[in-house]
């Protein structure tokens, strides 16, 4: 049981010099995206090769989190205690695309004899991992995700021995709203508010609540925070509980993140056997208790009073605010939801203060984002990069920029309910504010980037049927609107609609988003609207005068009648 | 004064509607002083006319016929008029459309349940080809005004056609344009 | 406590913790509403009662916006005019609503709100689904080609009867009400055959059996007796008195 500073301190020193009698630390990615490409057989073959090179008190083989370059898994880490000569100096050398041939070739050339095999090494000075800046994803890659004394090692919990022992609940939430921390599910409603109104909420219970529920097509984010570093997760909801006056959290995470929920809950038990959850936390009087709660992978989960009705195993579906889940939340009681990205970011806040948060990141939005880059880019993968950084910085830079001979033609930020924004505008500084007023929305950090090959046209279509399926069928506009609205946008790309089917496509939107309940259905038409905006002439070139004859399928009775 | 050249159409639906229009009784004898009846299936005209000022489409667009004379009536008329529930939102006639494709239905009816004729009857230019969908009117051409109702009373169709013979798209509101119950 | 508040530029006095429904029915100001039915718990789901809230972007639902000092809406903007046909519209569109040949024909609120909005046709294509008739119950049908997902039926079946046979399944336009676990109403055990969610239904999707073609007159005001004279503990009906 972990009591006090010291407690903390003696794990961290174990465990550094478990890692110091080591001469290298391979660092196999064990992410969900590596895994899909074969990080296990990666793993195996190593321990294997250095079982057969008599290595084993050398080297240590580690299965890490996500290193980020998702493109070119499976991925693998070589840390040296001593830098090495023949790799110029450095301590670190990264290897992509590993194979278990390439394991045993590594093994034997770099582990052995201390050569890196440099046609497969990326420079970390790849601006991909140059420009990043990690504070959420600061462990994601350098530790052991199922192992709380590598989380220590690395100054895990001391925020929450902190915030327990010198600061009062009132102190932690300050600290949080001085920081200028916004809501990283997509809102960024201001962190530091939320907790105020939980923490100034008068009730027998209240509950804090981590939406791990992220549905977003081509967003990782969440799910890698949580496979990587759940005890980052699990730190900051206690630091949140302790300020607020909640006694239990929830965990809400999408069943298709089976990753992510075995390590969230190994990490919750580790936690529970330091005293670190449970009562008299850290042997303070604070007691704190988690629990992991696993969603049926409905989308419209995410929105935070459909996530509660899941959480009391109701049917998924948002209820009218207000109430606000913080005046009436989980079971009628105060309850406060917040990402799991936002819940990352906290302990970091704690240790090292509001201001060096804020000193981060632009005017209004402070801090880092985590984007998951895909589409038509060189290098794609996750990036926590601080905010403020330009669109293009990211394309061109860290992404590499597209294929040669393509051109860029715009970023889609926001998922469903976010928009895309051409290449002109690719300079603008990323910030909360700054892509709302492109038409687009930050949102929980999807960003997809479109070659000139790519229809706009089609990715509404793709969007809006995305919503469609996920619509939970509660509201009328919703529930409807996203199926006339996909049947308008799929008869624009067949080339089979007039100009009138556009005219009653933009009413749809512009009734679907100022009528509907949640969240979901009010952004289901932002992909068509800014795409319109930005656009419009390849909807218009898809314009026709002459639809196609519906004579043309009647029925051929003659054929009938052989039947 | 002249009169305005006045069709009635027949689509697909049972007829109602034009007993309706029948039901307007004396008042059929004011019309005919300010519109002539052009094209009907009460009249003997068999080729729908030129320069017809307006025509109430009674049925939805449920076989290849009716797709082929209400693309005519729309290219020969001022004003089309969706006349009733079947023409405006397809209503009893379009009931076999969440059935979707009739070919099972075809063949269940004349093939395995064969009691009255032998095979699917088919003889060309007799018998239409049903669409794979039966829809409104408006679905298929530009409609400029609706007359609701299963059937539309007298009254509404009075009250639709009498701004109609003054050269007057009809703005029927209220009860007047209720679905199903004709007011 | 007494608030000044005001709709559509007229200055009105209503008691706070009212909904804007409550005073604009009240004040006969005309507001029209669906999902919403006096003695039930509030949906919010059909969105016909969205009203324009000055100072805020959002509209909100009358039946659950609760008035305060200084509210001031406008009820019948040309723009909620506009959004609230199209709604009317969109739910004529996705199911199969056949007047003619609807128990509810004449008695229908969904006809009412077209009658209302000014719907003489609808824009939208229609769905035309494959939806269920349930005739299982020895009472009572349900067909669901009518229903229009107002969960006035779960309502009433949960909150008053406390039997809780009915939900909702399935998402999005597949959603549909259900009787106890998705089984046919006849052999749903929890059903009283009480009638309330027939009662309570603005459309021919819940009828009595043995009615024809516009013969099924619906009660929901029935609810709000329970619900009040089981507050009040006065079971006399109003006009008794």
């Amino acid at each position: 049981m972990i009591k006090s500073h010291s407690d903390l301190e003696i794990i961290s020193l174990e465990e550094k010099q478990n890692t110091a009698q080591y001469r290298h630390r391979v660092m196999c990615c064990n992410s969900t995206a590596c895994l899909s490409a074969g990080a296990h057989g990666v793993r195996e073959a190593f321990e294997a090769s250095i079982k057969r090179e008599g290595l084993e008190p050398q080297v240590q083989v580690v299965p890490v989190g996500c290193m980020g370059l998702c493109s070119q898994g499976p991925l693998v880490a070589v840390k040296s205690r001593l830098p090495n000569q023949e790799t110029g100096g450095k301590t670190e050398t990264l290897y992509h695309s590993v194979n278990p041939e390439l394991a045993e070739t590594i093994c034997q050339e770099h582990l052995a004899n201390g050569k890196a095999v440099e046609a497969q090494v990326l420079s970390p000075e790849l601006p991909f991992f140059a420009r990043q800046q990690r504070i959420v994803l600061a462990n994601a890659g350098e530790i052991n995700p199922e192992r709380i004394e590598d989380y220590i090692a690395r100054g895990g919990y001391q925020a929450l021995l902190q915030a327990l022992s010198t600061m009062t609940p009132l102190e932690v939430v300050e600290s949080i709203e001085q920081s200028g921390l916004r809501g990283r599910g997509g809102g960024g409603y201001p962190t530091g508010k939320k907790w105020r109104m939980l923490h100034e909420a008068q009730a027998e219970s209240k509950y804090v609540v981590a939406n791990g529920d992220e549905g977003d097509p081509g967003a990782y984010m969440d799910r890698t925070i949580m496979e990587d570093d759940p005890h980052r997760i699990i730190e900051g909801m206690t630091i949140a509980a302790y300020a607020t006056g909640a006694q239990q959290g929830y965990l809400y995470v999408r069943a298709e993140y089976p990753v992510a929920v075995r390590r969230l809950e190994t990490a919750i038990r580790q936690a529970k056997r330091q005293g670190l959850l449970g009562n008299k936390i850290l042997d303070k009087d604070f007691g704190f208790s988690l629990e992991v709660r696993i969603g049926a992978g409905a989308f419209v989960c995410g929105e935070e009073t459909a996530l509660l009705a899941s959480i009391e195993g109701k049917r998924g579906q948002p209820v009218l605010r207000p109430p606000y889940p913080t005046q009436r939340g989980l079971w009628q009681s105060p309850t406060m939801i917040n990402n799991v990205e936002t819940f990352a970011n906290i302990s970091s806040i704690i240790q090292k203060g509001a201001d060096w948060f804020r000193s981060i990141g632009t005017d209004s939005s402070k801090g880092s984002k985590v984007f998951a880059l895909a589409g038509k880019l060189n290098h794609t993968g996750l990036i926590e990069v601080p905010l403020g950084i330009t669109l293009r910085d990211i394309v061109e830079d860290m992404g590499g920029g597209v294929a040669k001979g393509r051109n860029l033609k715009a970023v889609q930020t926001g998922g469903p309910s976010g928009g895309c924004i051409p290449e002109a505008y690719l300079d603008t500084a990323i910030d909360y504010e700054s892509l709302q007023h492109l038409g687009s929305i930050m949102g929980s950090g999807g960003f997809i980037v479109m070659d000139n090959d790519d229809s706009m046209v089609d990715i509404a279509k793709f969007f809006m049927e995305f919503c469609r399926d996920e619509s939970c069928g509660k509201c009328l506009p919703c529930r409807a609107g996203t199926v006339q609205m996909y049947q308008l946008l799929d008869k624009i790309s067949k080339s089979q609609a007039s100009l009138d089917d556009l005219a009653r496509l933009e009413d749809l939107c512009d009734m679907v988003k100022h009528t509907s309940l949640c969240g979901l259905g009010q952004t289901a038409p932002n992909p068509v609207l800014s795409t319109l905006q930005y656009f419009r002439q390849e909807y218009l070139d898809l314009m026709t005068d002459s639809p196609p004859q519906v004579a043309d399928k009647a029925i051929n009775y003659e054929a009938l009648g052989e039947g | 004064m002249s009169r305005i050249k006045l069709a009635t159409v027949w689509l697909g639906g049972c007829a109602g509607c034009h007993m309706s229009f029948l039901d307007l009784d004396e008042w059929l004898f004011e019309l005919a002083k300010v519109a002539e009846l052009v094209f009907s299936p009460i009249a003997d005209a068999k080729v729908f006319p030129e320069g017809v000022d307006v025509a109430l489409v009674e049925g939805a667009v449920a076989n290849e016929d009716n797709l082929e004379l209400i693309k005519k009536v729309r290219e020969r008329s001022k004003w089309v008029i969706s006349f009733g529930d079947c023409a405006v939102t397809g209503n009893v006639t379009a009931l076999r459309n969440p059935l979707g494709d009739p070919t099972p239905m075809l063949k269940r009816i004349y093939l395995a349940a064969n009691v009255v004729t032998e095979g699917v009857p088919s003889e060309k230019g007799i018998v239409p080809a049903l669409l794979p969908r039966v829809m409104p009117v408006h679905e298929v051409i530009k409609v400029d005004a609706f007359l609701t109702g299963c059937p539309p009373s007298a009254a509404r169709i009075q009250a639709a056609l009498e701004p109609l013979v003054k050269g007057e798209l009809p703005k029927l509101e209220g009860e007047h344009i209720r679905f199903g119950q004709g007011a | 406590m007494p608030i000044n508040l005001n709709i559509n530029e007229q200055n009105l006095k209503a008691q706070e913790g009212e909904t804007l429904l409550t005073v604009a029915r009240r004040e006969g100001i005309p507001l029209p509403t669906l999902c919403f039915l006096e003695g039930l718990s509030v949906a919010g789901s059909c969105r016909l009662c969205l009203v324009e809230v000055e100072g805020s972007s959002k509209l909100q639902p009358a039946c659950a916006l609760k008035v305060t000092e200084g509210l001031s809406v406008k009820t019948a903007t040309e723009r909620l005019k506009r959004y609230r046909k199209m709604i009317v519209e969109l739910l004529f569109a996705e199911g199969n609503h056949v007047c003619a040949v609807c128990v509810s024909n004449g008695n229908c609120e969904l006809q009412d709100l077209a009658v209302q909005m000014g719907v003489d046709h609808i824009r939208f294509s229609y769905q035309f689904p494959e939806r269920k008739v349930d005739l299982s119950h020895p009472l009572f049908g349900f067909d669901a080609n009518r229903c229009v997902l107002c969960t006035r039926c779960v309502r009433a079946c949960d909150e008053i009867e406390g039997a809780h046979t009915w939900d909702v399944a399935g998402r999005g336009q597949s959603a549909h009400i259900i009787s106890d676990m998705a089984q046919p109403w006849g052999s749903a055990t929890s059903c009283t055959s009480c009638s309330k969610c027939v009662a309570v239904c603005p459309v021919g999707a819940l009828f009595g059996k043995g009615v024809s073609v516009a013969e099924m007159k619906h009660q929901p005001a029935v609810v709000d007796f329970l619900a009040s004279a089981r507050r009040e503990q006065n079971w006399h009906k109003k006009e008794e008195q």
